[in-house]
């Protein structure tokens, strides 16, 4: 688990093998992030990347979910590195802030990529 | 597989569009609109005609409309939003057709001689355009837009006095005391 959390605190994606027979969609599907292939976290890295930053309560009504799940994934998303979290008031009231850092910006792109990948392969597989 | 993948990007897609706001609200802008309407409801207050009455808010519309779009305009250039955006649009969709209404019913009311029903005509209408806007778009104009329409309802209760107070509150004061908290939050 330790080693897993710290891989996913990488701040930059490992070096990908050099290699002459680049890997089937099929195959590169594994190396997704797992982590936000999940369709909550999913989500919330996704409506993050829309709004600079959103409140707890805000990214709850939005997506509609109930404050343990939400807290349960953001806290996964936290320890990844991909959101930050800042906690403070807003006059007497508790005040949650999301927003998603540059590492979890670069993880949606990659996921993006390797979901374009999966298209893009599969048009040509029908093409041919 | 690859459906799977078009699932994902598709809701990706649908969850950004529903997440991003129109944050192109100027304060600034609002701060100028509201000096306009402060400056506007001391002249009204003192039209010795109904017709100068109605003139005066009807200039003051019309001057404080395009420094509301041109300021607009200029911050969301300032911070790289597309006006036309998928929130932009849903912004002036909720917007759009309370003003639509507002015109039209000033021009009916205008007809029918009943002046005196334009300043919570007005209020209310405007407020629940603000209203409608700010389900996409910064959470402070739920606030703006309610108490527009708090003060449109005061001015129902009291129809015929004060017209100028509450058209001032509403179009001078809230908009000066939003521009000021939009400007501080929101930069600029």
């Amino acid at each position: 688990m330790a080693a897993r959390r710290s891989a996913l605190r990488r701040k930059d994606p490992p070096p990908a093998r050099a290699s002459h027979h680049p890997a089937p969609a099929a195959t590169r599907a594994v190396s997704l992030d797992r982590l936000i292939h999940d369709r909550t976290r999913l989500a919330i890295i996704s409506a993050l990347a829309a709004s600079s930053t959103l409140t707890f309560t805000e990214l709850k009504q939005l997506l509609d979910l109930t404050d343990g799940n939400l807290s349960v994934h953001a806290r996964k998303l936290e320890d990844a590195g991909y959101v930050t979290c800042t906690k403070g008031f807003e006059g007497r009231l508790p005040r949650t802030e999301f927003a998603l850092t540059e590492s979890g910006h670069r993880a949606l792109r990659q996921y993006l990529d390797h979901m374009e990948a999966i298209i893009k392969h599969a048009r040509t597989k029908g093409r041919s | 597989m690859h459906e799977r993948a078009a699932e994902s990007i598709e809701f990706i897609r649908e969850t950004m569009v529903r997440s991003a706001s129109f944050t192109a609200v100027p304060g600034q802008g609002g701060i100028v609109m509201g000096a306009i309407g402060v400056l506007t409801a001391v002249l009204a207050s003192q039209a010795a005609t109904p017709e100068r009455w109605l003139a005066t808010w009807l200039v003051a519309a019309v001057v404080a409309s395009p420094i509301g779009l041109a300021a607009t305009i200029v911050k969301a250039k300032r911070h790289h939003v597309a006006l036309w955006s998928a929130s932009g649009r849903r912004f002036m969709q909720g917007f759009l057709p309370a003003i639509v209404a507002g015109a039209a019913l000033t021009l009916a009311l205008v007809r029918a001689d009943r002046i005196e029903l334009l300043p919570p005509t007005w209020l209310l209408l405007y407020g629940a355009g603000i209203l409608a806007g700010a389900t996409a778009s910064i959470s402070v104009l739920t606030w703006v837009g309610a108490l527009f329409m708090a003060l449109g309802v005061g001015a129902v209760a009291t129809v015929g006095q004060w017209p100028d107070l509450w058209l001032g509150a509403g179009f001078g004061g809230l908009q000066i005391v939003f521009g000021i908290i939009i400007t501080r939050k929101h930069g600029g």
